[in-house]
């Protein structure tokens, strides 16, 4: 049973050109994505994965090639993005800030109010919807962007390493939570983040990236059933495994890349 | 360590309450000092004027600036200078905040305008407008108009530079969010663009408000025959040093108040600060 490959990839190059010194963020970059897939995105800063989201995302234009993110209903906006931090809109109160794709959208009021509702449910936000985002926690601020992109009901979801700047505890909480999420809704996921762990606990597979140029160097398959808890990937010999040759794979390349810089 | 042991046997919400009990004082303390301050100021001035370490001809004691102006109210003349002066303020105020705010919003949001505007605006903002007062007064005549046109004229510049620097310094990321989330254009203007541009635009404002205090006492120096302004000078050039303190102290009552006000509505306008 083949899946069909809900977003494509073709031959996607992005440089950046700055007075006579030009970098390839991203060198020919062909992939395919299936549907209800959550892939995690593994590389070293300055590899280029959120420039490759943020293509995706539509913030930025390739140079070269094309992808596709195929549309299954009409009228669903194809993308949402989960940003890094301080993706929260300050002067929005949390309520507003969910709602904010639906009432860009401009959905119906009763649509927006009764999606709004459940995602702030869903992430244990409904007692703060009145609140500024000021008032909350990292953790709670990064709830509020993940309800967001939920609640506005994409084809795909785009995270960019929304967990990065939490600590540990709050980091597994909302692991946890956001695979609870997802198994619900089963949306396709590409996720980014520099953190093996992360990427084995999340994803159905695992993309390693190389810097400058940007490439996918290998992909690794994670079939361990779910759900998966963070104790689950300590105790797994098969995972363990895996985590060490991803974090070979990842050190060579950091080598690699310091040696040709040098 | 044996009072440490004391404080972990007693309640700790208690201490909690202790320690914001004190916490509160402290502010209202605080509060007291800010009430205190200008009225430590009059009470020094009055006694130096009182023992004639200041001299009482050029500095009257407040008190007998108050009895001044009591008579000067009862008078009735007093109202009409102080009507007239606020008129010319609020009116001047507005005419020079509202396209102030729109020619900034705009320039915030269009580079091309921005680019073409900015220098006319840099170029022009060291004049003072005051200095341009006798060509004002040719074409607006010395009634309200040309006052209400001086004051605008110097309010303009700080708010129209203030507002396009707050669309300017919205953060990157709000821009991105709105993008990705497909706000049109109307949207983006409405949800980010002037809610985050608020806060040093209203900065602008409160500083347009302190020059127009500013400009209206030059203003009615010269071609009024009423208002503030113009009681000040005429009553300097009487010698008439009491009646001067009480178009002083007037002015910076006003500015004070319209302080007060500005700060009010910027913690309404705000909440999320």
């Amino acid at each position: 049973m083949r899946k069909m490959a809900k977003i494509e990839i073709r031959n996607l190059t992005k440089a950046f050109y700055k007075k006579q010194l030009s970098v390839t963020a991203l060198d020919d970059i062909s992939l395919s994505i299936g549907e209800g897939e959550f892939v995690c995105i593994v590389g070293p800063s300055g590899c280029g994965k959120t420039t490759l989201l943020r293509i995706l995302a539509g913030l930025e234009q390739p140079s070269v090639g094309e992808f596709e993110i195929r549309s299954e209903q009409e009228g669903r906006p194809l993308q949402s993005l989960v940003f890094q931090e301080r993706g929260v809109i300050p002067w929005l109160t949390v309520k507003e800030n969910v709602a904010f794709g639906l009432k860009m959208r401009k959905m119906p009021k009763d649509v927006i109010r009764e999606r709004t509702e459940y995602y702030l449910k869903k992430t244990g936000l409904d007692r703060f919807s009145h609140l500024y985002p000021k008032e909350l926690s990292g953790g709670m601020k990064q709830r509020v962007s993940i309800a967001r992109a939920f609640a506005n009901d994409p084809e795909i979801l785009l995270m960019d390493e929304p967990f990065a700047a939490l600590d540990e505890q709050n980091k597994f909480i909302l692991q946890e939570e956001l695979l609870s999420i997802w198994s619900e809704t089963k949306k396709t996921v590409i996720f980014i983040t520099h953190s093996i762990d992360e990427a084995l606990l999340l994803s159905d597979r695992i993309l390693l990236m190389s810097a400058q140029p940007g490439k996918i160097i290998q992909q690794v398959k994670i079939d361990t059933p779910r759900p998966r808890t963070v104790e689950d990937i300590r105790k797994d010999p098969k995972l363990a495994a895996q985590f060490v040759d991803i974090w070979k794979h990842l050190q060579d390349e950091v080598q690699h890349s310091r040696q040709e810089n040098r | 360590m044996k009072k440490d042991k004391a404080t972990i046997g007693s309640d700790p919400y208690e201490i909690e309450q202790r320690e914001w009990k004190h916490r509160q004082s402290k502010e209202r303390y605080k509060q007291l000092l800010t009430i205190a301050s200008p009225i430590f100021l009059l009470l020094l001035w009055e006694v130096m004027s009182r023992t004639g370490i200041m001299d009482i001809r050029f500095f009257p004691p407040p008190s007998a600036i108050l009895g001044t102006f009591v008579k000067m109210i009862a008078s009735g003349a007093m109202a009409d200078h102080i009507g007239v002066s606020l008129y010319r303020i609020f009116a001047g105020f507005l005419a020079g905040v509202i396209p102030g705010v729109v020619i900034g919003l705009l320039m915030g949001l269009y580079s091309p305008i921005r680019h073409f505007v900015q220098p006319i605006v840099m170029a022009l903002m060291p004049i003072p407008t005051l200095a341009l007062l006798p060509i004002i007064i040719i074409l607006f005549g010395i009634g309200d108009l040309s006052k209400v046109v001086t004051i605008a004229g110097s309010v303009f510049f700080p708010v129209v530079i203030n507002t396009a620097a707050g669309v300017l310094n919205i953060d990157r990321i709000y821009l991105d969010v709105a993008n990705n989330y497909g706000a049109g254009k109307v949207q983006f203007f409405f949800k980010i663009a002037l809610p985050g541009a608020l806060p040093v635009m209203l900065e602008g404002i409160q500083m347009g408000q302190a020059i127009a205090l500013l400009t209206i006492v030059a203003a009615e120096m010269m071609g009024a025959t009423s208002g503030i302004g113009y009681l000040i000078w005429t009553s300097y050039k009487a010698f008439l040093l009491q009646e001067m303190y009480v178009g002083l102290i007037l002015i910076s009552f006003f500015g004070y108040l319209f302080s007060l006000m500005l700060r009010g509505l910027q913690k309404k306008l705000l909440p999320w600060r």
